[in-house]
């Protein structure tokens, strides 16, 4: 692996008329990286990765790929193959020639092309399914033969278009693993577009988290999920408790804050009087009595009002702070006796707090 | 009252509508096979002689081979402009789709008298003969619009995207259209083909205006008609229905096979 980009997006917009479908995306993907563009529905993911495949010309911007310029290729000649969310497989065909299809047009010999399309089956793990029909596989099966058609032109990048959103979820869960292993095995650049956090976070190297036509965040999942570095990425990734902060005064690099909650002092800084929000994961708010201290920030008593069992733990949903009226969400272990209606102790570890500007 | 009773209305009626639809049709066919020289009741019997008549009539058979060829040759033309449309419009013009798919459509509400008219007069124009052709493209110009309506209905979403696939694994434009677009549309295809066969067939209209040495089956039998009935002309109309009905019953079974295997 070098450490020149494979992938290089500079400035990459997409206007329909008034719409931004996208907007100003810059984005460097390295040889051999997992991405997943991540995003809501209608937030401009899609569009991103149809100007990476070609079938969208950007309205402005550049997109580079393996140091050529690539932003008016058409699909068939850039280095890129895209699997589609609906597989697009050519029903009239066997497995075997849909696969082989792609060395078909490139002219490679008809012995080479057997060859190298059961290769590409036996990497998917469809070994001796050349001879069926479409119409006789299950929706996983033709989702491995989309995928071993695309492998089997070995492209540099491989773009996958929700591949996993029409199957069900066990078989989704299997799929994710086995994209991983498949993208490590080849050593190819995956550019992966999904709606699906969960999914993102299981198999992504890094996150490009797409909202209104823009990255929102971009990073690697544990980074992303514990260190979101705006409000949206906290309420998308996964659960979060949002506390409304004012800043009331700063102590060396400590900002402190006025919250419900009481006075929190955490690492940053900022004008008094600024709104700010502290982001605290359900798992990081933690029962028990302790008081505030430069690692601890405490969070007072809060009153249970629904438990929900979910087997290796509870989701507490409580209300807190001042005034009792502020909705918190937390965790306990599974054989933790609670009742509603219980009054609980909380605290959380200052390290795990984020703080986000408004 | 048992439910019997409460549903013989709706096979009488059923019963009712058939009869009324295929009672003249059962009795051209009964008529053909008459013994004797005039095709009403009585029936006499059963007899092939008035179709030995029809295949000694050379100028009824000439007559034929012009129906089959103006068929065949008209539709295939028709087809081929049907998929090209269709598929050019599915993929590459929707913004003109709407109008686009009007014009194409319009002449269905036109008269095929004054197409035929229309035509006659355009051929004189520019000096052009009548001729079998004439009535070809005259045929090509009626079936257009349902050829184009039945195969534009099978271009979905999901042809969009295997067209896209093509591409993107490096096919051109016409290997993806040869190799990938028409195999996938065989059955619509051939469905639009036997259903302008048929009409072909069957018109009188525009064979009638623009044909003038060389005549098509219909045209025969109308001049048939003018000189006297005669059952000859009944089996002429039985042999024209049998290849109408085949021809559409095995259009109705490859579309029946083809929405099946989409499934």
């Amino acid at each position: 692996m070098n450490n020149e980009p494979l992938v290089v997006l500079d400035s990459v917009s997409k206007f329909y008329g008034d719409v931004i479908a996208a907007n100003d995306v810059s984005m460097n993907i390295a040889q051999g990286e997992f991405l997943v563009l991540l995003g809501p529905s209608g937030s401009g993911k899609t569009t991103i990765l149809s100007m990476m495949g070609g079938f969208t010309i950007p309205s402005k911007g550049k997109i580079s790929i393996a140091g050529e310029d690539v932003t008016d290729m058409s699909p068939a000649f850039r280095p890129t193959v895209t699997v589609f969310q609906d597989y697009a497989l050519f029903p009239h065909m066997s497995v075997l020639d849909n696969v082989a299809f792609g060395l078909l047009m490139r002219k490679v010999s008809k012995q080479d092309r057997i060859k190298r399309a059961e290769e590409s089956l036996d990497k998917v793990g469809l070994t001796g399914f050349g001879k069926r029909g479409i119409h006789q596989l299950s929706g996983g099966q033709r989702q491995r033969v989309a995928l071993a058609r695309a492998i089997a032109v070995e492209p540099a990048v491989l773009l996958l278009d929700e591949p996993l959103g029409a199957l069900d979820l066990k078989i989704r869960h299997q799929m994710q693993e086995e994209l991983v292993h498949l993208q490590q095995n080849l050593n190819a650049t995956f550019v992966h577009v999904t709606h699906d956090q969960e999914e993102a976070m299981s198999i992504a190297d890094n996150i490009a988290l797409i909202n209104h036509g823009g990255i929102e965040d971009y990073g690697p999942p544990e980074r992303i999920y514990l260190r979101p570095a705006t409000l949206f990425t906290a309420k998308f990734m996964g659960e979060s408790n949002i506390i409304s902060a004012e800043i009331s005064g700063q102590d060396d690099d400590l900002v402190k804050l006025s919250t419900k909650f009481g006075e929190i002092a955490l690492p940053g800084a900022g004008e008094s009087g600024a709104e700010r929000s502290v982001v605290l994961r359900p798992e990081q708010i933690k029962i028990g009595t302790h008081d505030a201290s430069e690692r601890l920030i405490a969070l007072g008593e809060c009153k249970v009002s629904e438990i929900i069992f979910q087997g290796t733990h509870k989701v507490l949903y409580a209300q807190g702070g001042q005034g009792m009226d502020t909705h918190i969400q937390l965790r306990a272990a599974p054989d933790f006796a609670v009742v509603v209606g219980d009054m609980l102790e909380i605290y959380a570890e200052a390290s795990d707090a984020v703080l986000l500007t408004h | 009252m048992t439910s019997w009773l409460k549903s013989a209305p709706f096979y009488a009626y059923i019963g009712i509508a058939l009869i009324f639809i295929y009672l003249p049709v059962a009795i051209l066919v009964l008529f053909s096979f008459q013994d004797g020289t005039l095709p009403v009741p009585p029936f006499n019997g059963p007899s092939l002689q008035w179709y030995e008549k029809m295949f000694e009539n050379e100028r009824l058979l000439d007559a034929l081979f012009n129906s089959i060829s103006v068929a065949i040759l008209s539709s295939l033309v028709t087809t081929l402009l049907g998929f090209l449309a269709a598929y050019g419009m599915a993929k590459r013009l929707p913004r003109f789709a709407g109008g686009i798919r009007f014009i194409l459509m319009a002449p269905l509400t036109v008269s095929y008298l004054i197409i035929g008219i229309g035509l006659l007069i355009t051929l004189n124009i520019f000096g052009i003969a009548k001729s079998l052709i004439a009535v070809g493209v005259g045929h090509a110009v009626i079936n257009l619009p349902l050829c184009f309506a039945i195969i534009y209905s099978q271009f979905g979403d999901h042809m969009k995207n295997i067209d896209a696939a093509a591409r993107d694994l490096g096919a051109s434009d016409f290997q993806t259209m040869v190799r990938v677009i028409a195999p996938i549309m065989k059955p619509s295809l051939f469905a639009a083909f036997c259903l302008s066969a048929t009409l072909s067939w069957d018109e009188f209209i525009i064979a009638f205006l623009l044909s003038r040495f060389e005549v098509t089956l219909p045209v025969i039998i109308f001049e048939m008609l003018r000189a006297g009935l005669t059952p000859e002309v009944n089996a002429a109309g039985t042999v024209v229905f049998a290849i109408s009905f085949t021809i559409v019953a095995l259009a109705a079974i490859v579309m029946m096979i083809g929405v099946r295997e989409k499934k």
